[in-house]
């Protein structure tokens, strides 16, 4: 998908106030994947606000990012009925095999991790979502498969 | 679309749709909430239409896709209208045989549900167990309508409340009625609904004034707010335009979660049609009463459930809590007056309207009115959403609509109230569900989820994993808050390691109450719940992990090891099953778990058909 661009979304926020912040950051991060430190000083010059200010603001919710997207997002449920069903062995597994910590992507961009208060699909758990795609009732190995799936396809990809 | 100008307009287009529908024509009903489309309802949508064309069914069949009608354990569903038919988990080649059947009239026997006690084969859905015992007032308006589709709701009777509201020509008779009800906010506090509406409209005239619905449902573990708002968006709508009207509020503005992406995208959709119906906008219906709602979405952060905090996000600001006084009521979203509801708050007001108070007042208990949804999720056989009268007992929730544990072992307690609540032992399961009863028995009603833990949950570990989660969203203004959160999850953190001391339990319980006596918002205030609850109910695990260093549930890892005993017969499943490669072992050989490659996460145990996985 080809991005609209940070001065196009804050085209469509025009003499926009500091109630606009949150949803200007929100449309930034959809469109871009993350928010980088050109798209918040920009936003700062927008709204004639430090980039001190935003970065508190950005920093106080869990849902902004400052590290680019990886090709797969991995977003592991850590809800309650997620919990008592086992999704921390399966968060676990994913670090180690994957050497990220929730909020990082790997090197070469392929994977990226985060963690999730609830997605609100309980009666799926442990749940994983990906790229977007429900993943329900998951464990550490059917996990661990998906990711080397995904490893696998991209090799082929990558010699064919 | 067609513009209403008047209430005789309105009605006269709702009669129009009421008389065209033809509700003799099969239906296939297919809900297509977050949930089922997870389970795959997309694909047996597409069957579905497919199936109806190439048969040249159309006009014959017809095909209704809705939100989630709660039985998350079944879906994907399908359920056949007139006859109420109900068929569980089907697959794409069975939707095919579905649509042949319904066109013949006739009901695939074998594809029907099993009663898992009796073996008995249950045809319709109001006959099984899961359902019969529920009263949904609520969640059986999400079978019903299309919610992308205003005509759809207007012919069940949509915004017919609204329209009676604005008859009565006095917005007094709202407020009245909604005292009357005995309605308590959703949300979980319990705050008289119709007693903050009073207060609101008689704030001075001439100051703008705010509603505002909170969908930013945090609580883990509960999701009947996504529900509703994905499979019924019209009626929070109307809802909000009741209340506008009954207060003399011109705006309102719905706080979503930005997790619920399908929500958001019905929201968005039936806000547009109610604009261009003149249902909502300037001078609605033609009577000059004028209501908008602003969609805003939520960034992600527990704290801003609490009305201050999701103000102060509303406003683009950090969402960290204010004391209160002044409440909302007198200075809200720009200091101007504001209301603010939960959900399903607002999803009851048009019931309440239509039905009249003392009709609605007549379900649940005396204090306690009307019905509740609550997620019942966990260790479940059935998992979803259930509607039930207020006042019904645990055990009913449990074992009769729940159909008890989802494995061999025992169910052991229900955690109520999300991160603010408690956990309720079994030997209380005779409790009444209501606000009092819970917060009594030291949990609190909260948003709804029900989360049931057996003998393999641990209570030290789910006191630390609230603590955890809690720790992490306290936003850091109340400094007791903060450390306070902070300094009890370590200590639980140690004693899960096995690193406890007797001495840890009354430093436990002193922090506790600093917390809750020191703490501004209702975050830190409730944030020792599930420490407390569990300490009262099951000092005993605490001990046994301190005294001992034992997890009786096999779930503290420092604890625990794994090991193989003498009922393995070779099969293998494990040594696939093992995500780390730490099991060896020849096929039709036992097998052996290497300790140091072991991560403990139970994989081995889970897939093995033999007991032969020994946790100690």
């Amino acid at each position: 998908m080809a991005e609209t661009g940070i001065e196009t979304i804050l085209q469509e926020h025009p003499s926009a106030g500091r109630d606009s912040l949150i949803p200007i950051l929100q449309e930034i991060q959809e469109d871009q994947g993350y928010l980088s430190t050109e798209a918040v000083t920009r936003v700062g010059e927008h709204l004639n606000l430090p980039a001190s200010k935003i970065y508190g603001v950005a920093t106080f919710y869990n849902q902004f990012r400052f590290q680019p997207k990886g090709k797969y997002h991995i977003t592991i449920c850590r809800g309650t009925a997620c919990h008592v069903k086992g999704s921390g062995n399966v968060l676990d597994m994913a670090m180690k095999r994957l050497k990220l910590e929730p909020g990082q992507t790997t090197r070469d961009r392929l994977f990226s991790l985060e963690t999730v208060a609830c997605m609100g699909a309980c009666g799926l758990a442990p749940v994983v979502n990906i790229n977007g795609e429900f993943y329900a009732k998951i464990t550490p190995q059917k996990l661990a498969r998906i990711i080397e799936q995904f490893r696998e396809e991209e090799s082929t990809n990558a010699e064919g | 679309m067609l513009k209403l100008k008047s209430l005789d307009d309105f009605r006269t287009l709702q009669d129009r749709l009421r008389t065209g529908r033809d509700s003799d024509i099969p239906t296939i009903v297919i809900p297509a909430g977050t949930c089922g489309q997870a389970s795959g309802a997309s694909d047996i949508i597409r069957v579905a239409k497919r199936e109806i064309l190439a048969k040249e069914l159309t006009g014959k069949v017809k095909l209704r896709i809705t939100g989630c009608h709660g039985f998350c354990q079944i879906e994907p569903s399908v359920l056949i209208e007139p006859a109420r038919t109900v068929y569980p988990n089907v697959g794409l080649k069975e939707m095919a045989r579905i649509v042949e059947a319904v066109a013949k009239g006739e009901v695939l026997t074998d594809l029907l549900l099993k009663d898992p006690q009796t073996g008995e084969q249950i045809e319709k859905q109001d006959d099984l167990p899961f359902f019969s015992k529920q009263v949904r007032t609520l969640l059986d308006r999400n079978e019903k309508v299309d919610p992308i589709r205003v005509y759809n709701y207007l012919e069940h009777g949509g915004y017919s409340s609204l329209v009676k509201a604005l008859d009565k020509r006095n917005p007094a008779w709202v407020i009245e009625q909604v005292k009357a009800s005995g309605l308590r906010g959703r949300g979980g506090a319990g705050f008289p609904t119709g007693l903050k509406w009073e207060m609101l409209a008689k704030q001075p005239n001439g100051r703008e004034k705010f509603l505002v619905c909170n969908a930013d449902e945090g609580d883990p573990g509960a999701y009947m707010d996504r529900s509703v708002l994905e499979g019924n968006p019209h009626s929070i709508i109307e809802g909000m335009l009741i209340g506008a009207y009954g207060t003399g509020s011109k705006h309102g503005v719905i706080y979503v979660r930005n997790e619920y992406p399908l929500a958001i995208k019905h929201l968005i959709i039936a806000l547009r049609q109610a604009s261009e119906l003149s249902l909502l906008g300037e001078n609605i219906l033609g009577t000059g009463f004028s209501f908008d709602i602003q969609i805003v979405r939520g960034a992600g952060a527990f704290v801003c459930g609490e009305e201050t905090a999701l103000i102060r996000s509303i406003e683009g600001k950090m969402g960290e809590p204010r004391q209160r006084p002044p409440f909302p009521i007198q200075k809200g979203i720009d200091g101007k007056p504001t209301a603010i509801n939960n959900v399903e708050t607002w999803a009851n007001i048009p019931v309440i309207i239509d039905s009249e108070a003392e009709a609605f007042a007549k379900t649940g208990t005396k204090n306690n009115s009307g019905t509740k949804i609550f997620s019942l999720v966990g260790k479940i056989r059935n998992t979803g959403l259930v509607e039930v009268p207020m006042g019904i007992t645990i055990e009913e929730i449990v074992y009769d609509i729940g159909g008890g544990p989802s494995g061999k072992a025992k169910i052991k307690a229900v955690q109520t109230g999300g991160p603010s609540g408690g956990c309720i032992p079994a030997d209380k399961f005779d409790l009444a569900v209501d606000y009092d009863s819970l917060t009594e028995a030291g949990s609190i009603m909260g948003s709804g989820g029900m989360i049931v833990m057996d003998e393999n949950t641990c209570m030290v570990d789910v006191a630390k994993y609230f603590m955890n989660f809690l720790k992490d969203e306290s936003c850091g203004k109340c400094f007791t808050c903060r450390k306070g959160t902070q300094r009890m999850y370590e200590i639980l953190d140690d004693i899960s390691a096995g690193k406890g001391t007797p001495e840890h339990l009354d430093l436990l319980e002193e922090l506790a109450v600093v917390v809750r006596d020191t703490t501004m918002c209702g975050l830190g205030q409730t944030a020792p719940n599930p420490v407390l609850s569990t300490l009262r109910y099951f000092r005993d695990e605490y001990l046994e992990h301190i005294e001992n260093k034992r997890c009786p549930a096999g779930v503290c890892r420092e604890l625990i090891h794994y090991s193989i005993n003498e009922n393995c017969v070779g099969c293998q499943a494990c040594v696939k099953a093992c995500p780390e490669g730490a099991i060896t072992g020849e096929k039709k050989q036992p097998h052996t778990i290497d300790a140091d490659k072991c991560i403990k996460c139970g994989a081995c145990r889970s897939v093995c058909k033999f007991e032969a996985v020994d946790v100690t």
